[in-house]
């Protein structure tokens, strides 16, 4: 099946399945399929691991949040703030981390990723532990009601088919075609005259940029921007989501956001709920092990192997 | 001065925590020549090599290429005025094809590699250059194969296709036949001839028959300085560089078992 097959089956897919599966449940997928895309686009294109991607998310949730109960923009402009404030904290982080390699890279980010979470837990406008709560879904350019939940469900849907062709266009493009090149041999990219680090940057603000397109619709899905979203544990979530569906694969970050979903909320309503961390552990060891290309990664060898 | 000399280092020394790698080292690398660095193993020739492609930064000294001061400046950067490197393993885009490995190298001057909003269909257009370049090479069948599946030797090729890519007025070669069987050996020293038209080439090179054939200025280093200069002939005769090989050969011979082609080239010299 080539991508725009793929494409045209995931878009049906994303139309039909409010009629089929919850929404709001489809919706918590979409948005964290979109943070798994950016984060891919860093770890599967550039070859750079950020443990520190919630940070992003975070951000987009909270400073949507906050304008659109502080303010009362309406849900366009409360997103679009949310992104360009991950995208300028982005630009900071990267900026710091690129200059890294490999191990350092990730503690680095992951050390201003702390950083940013401490602030999220003291500053007066997030509500600290509680988080920020009740935040309204507002009107659609003034005009669509939000708080209907079909409504609310194809927005999403179009911000998360916004976001992962943006993911896709960057990784077809020249500038896609260096930053391959870089994940495959750093020195003879800057050998070629690349420099190597403005390239890096660049992809890293693309992608904490989506990150928080993530957040910000994610808090507006929820009506609640929390402290979650900004803890270390979804930096690490968010990779056991790329590794499990498949990193540097265009799908695969998809597949794994929703597997990892899936099997929380299964597990969460169950009487399995306390052994959940256990579980989610024992997944990723197993795919870290076992199969490492992931879900698509492997899928995608069996068609090879058999069908071509 | 009457003449005129790409490459110039001046009093260039490295030093790793008190060990002198490089010492003092003076060298003049004229337009328009193959110029080899020579020299025993440890003798600090990659050292040497990274220096000038500003991979490592120099304890003191100067680097001038084409008369300006290249010293403090980064590897990309002389990249981009014409100083290109190849490195002693193979250095190619391994999971992309043959063909994209040239126009990775082609791109940079096109200015769009930041475009991330642009098809990378805008690339196609330097398909029929990139073919050209791999038909110098003679690697126009192999266009659209994924490079890793490739044999040594063609990878050699297409790192050369891929540093003619970007013209270098200066290219520097790291060893370019190391681990290579004879026909391949035979097939890139042919190929580094074929290219040094119109350029000026610095190599490091352990096949001294390579050398022979191939060189027009031999710079022998030994521990990290200057022994000899000259042509081939020169540099051969001198006592001193056979006294330089001699003292290592023992050596030579227990590390590097596959260098039987090295070796042999080895007792040319001291012979």
């Amino acid at each position: 099946m080539t991508i725009n097959k793929s494409a045209v089956a995931l878009v049906a897919l994303g139309l039909v399945a409010p009629f089929i599966l919850y929404p709001v449940f489809v919706m918590k997928v979409l948005c964290f399929a979109l943070f798994a895309c950016a984060f891919n686009l860093l770890l599967g294109y550039v070859g750079l691991l950020s443990f520190g991607h919630a940070a992003f998310l975070g951000t987009g949730g909270y400073i949507t949040g906050y304008m659109m109960m502080e303010a009362g923009l309406t849900p366009e402009l409360g997103i679009l703030c949310g992104t360009a404030a991950a995208a300028t904290l982005g630009a900071v982080y990267g900026k710091l981390a690129v200059k890294r390699e490999g191990i350092y890279f990730a503690m680095v980010t992951l050390a201003l990723s702390q950083l940013a979470f401490f602030v999220y837990l003291q500053a007066p406008f997030t509500g600290g532990e509680d988080g920020m709560q009740g935040v309204p879904r507002g009107h659609l350019f003034g005009l669509i009601d939000l708080s209907d939940n079909m409504n609310m469900y194809y927005f999403v849907f179009a911000i998360f088919l916004f976001g992962f062709w943006v993911v896709n266009r960057t990784i077809h493009s020249p500038f896609g075609q260096i930053l391959k090149a870089i994940r495959e041999n750093e020195p003879r990219a800057i050998s070629l005259g690349y420099n190597v680090n403005d390239y890096k940057w660049a992809a890293f603000v693309i992608s904490s940029a989506l990150a928080g397109l993530a957040g910000s619709t994610k808090t507006l899905v929820f009506q609640l921007a929390s402290l979650t979203d900004a803890h270390w544990h979804m930096s690490g979530e968010v990779v056991l989501m790329t590794l499990l569906g498949g990193m540097g694969t265009i799908f695969g970050p998809i597949v794994g956001a929703g597997a990892v979903v899936t099997i929380q909320n299964y597990l969460s309503g169950g009487e399995l709920g306390n052994y959940i961390h256990i579980i989610m552990g024992l997944i990723f060891v197993v795919c870290v092990l076992a199969f490492r290309s992931g879900i698509v990664g492997e899928f995608n060898k069996f068609m090879k192997k058999n069908f071509s | 001065m009457s003449v005129d000399y790409v490459l110039q280092t001046s009093d260039l020394i490295k030093e790793f925590k008190g060990f002198t790698a490089v010492d003092n080292v003076n060298l003049n690398v004229e337009r328009g020549t193959i110029h080899a660095l020579i020299g025993p193993n440890g003798a600090g020739k990659t050292t040497v090599f990274n220096l000038l492609t500003k991979f490592l930064i120099p304890t003191s000294g100067k680097i001038l290429f084409n008369g300006e001061d290249i010293t403090q400046m980064r590897s990309a950067e002389i990249a981009r005025k014409g100083v290109v490197r190849s490195f002693q393993i193979s250095a190619v885009f391994p999971h992309l094809s043959v063909l994209e490995n040239v126009r990775i190298a082609l791109q940079r001057k096109e200015g769009n590699s930041f475009h991330f909003w642009k098809s990378d269909k805008v690339l196609n257009k330097l398909d029929a250059r990139a073919m050209e370049l791999l038909e110098a090479v003679g690697l126009q069948d192999h266009a659209h194969s994924i490079t890793v599946d490739q044999p040594y030797g063609r990878k050699r090729a297409l790192e050369i296709a891929t540093t003619l890519a970007l013209d270098p007025e200066l290219m520097l070669l790291d060893e370019p036949t190391q681990g290579m069987g004879h026909e391949d050996v035979e097939v890139v020293s042919d190929l580094i001839k074929q290219v040094s038209k119109d350029r000026t080439i610095l190599m490091v090179e352990h096949n001294l028959h390579v050398v022979s054939k191939l060189a027009d200025r031999i710079s022998v280093l030994q521990r990290g300085a200057i022994l000899t200069e000259g042509n081939y002939e020169t540099v051969s005769a001198d006592p001193r560089v056979k006294e330089a090989y001699l003292g290592v050969a023992a050596d030579e011979e227990e590390s590097a078992p596959a260098k039987a082609e090295t070796e042999s080239a080895d007792e040319k010299v001291v012979v």
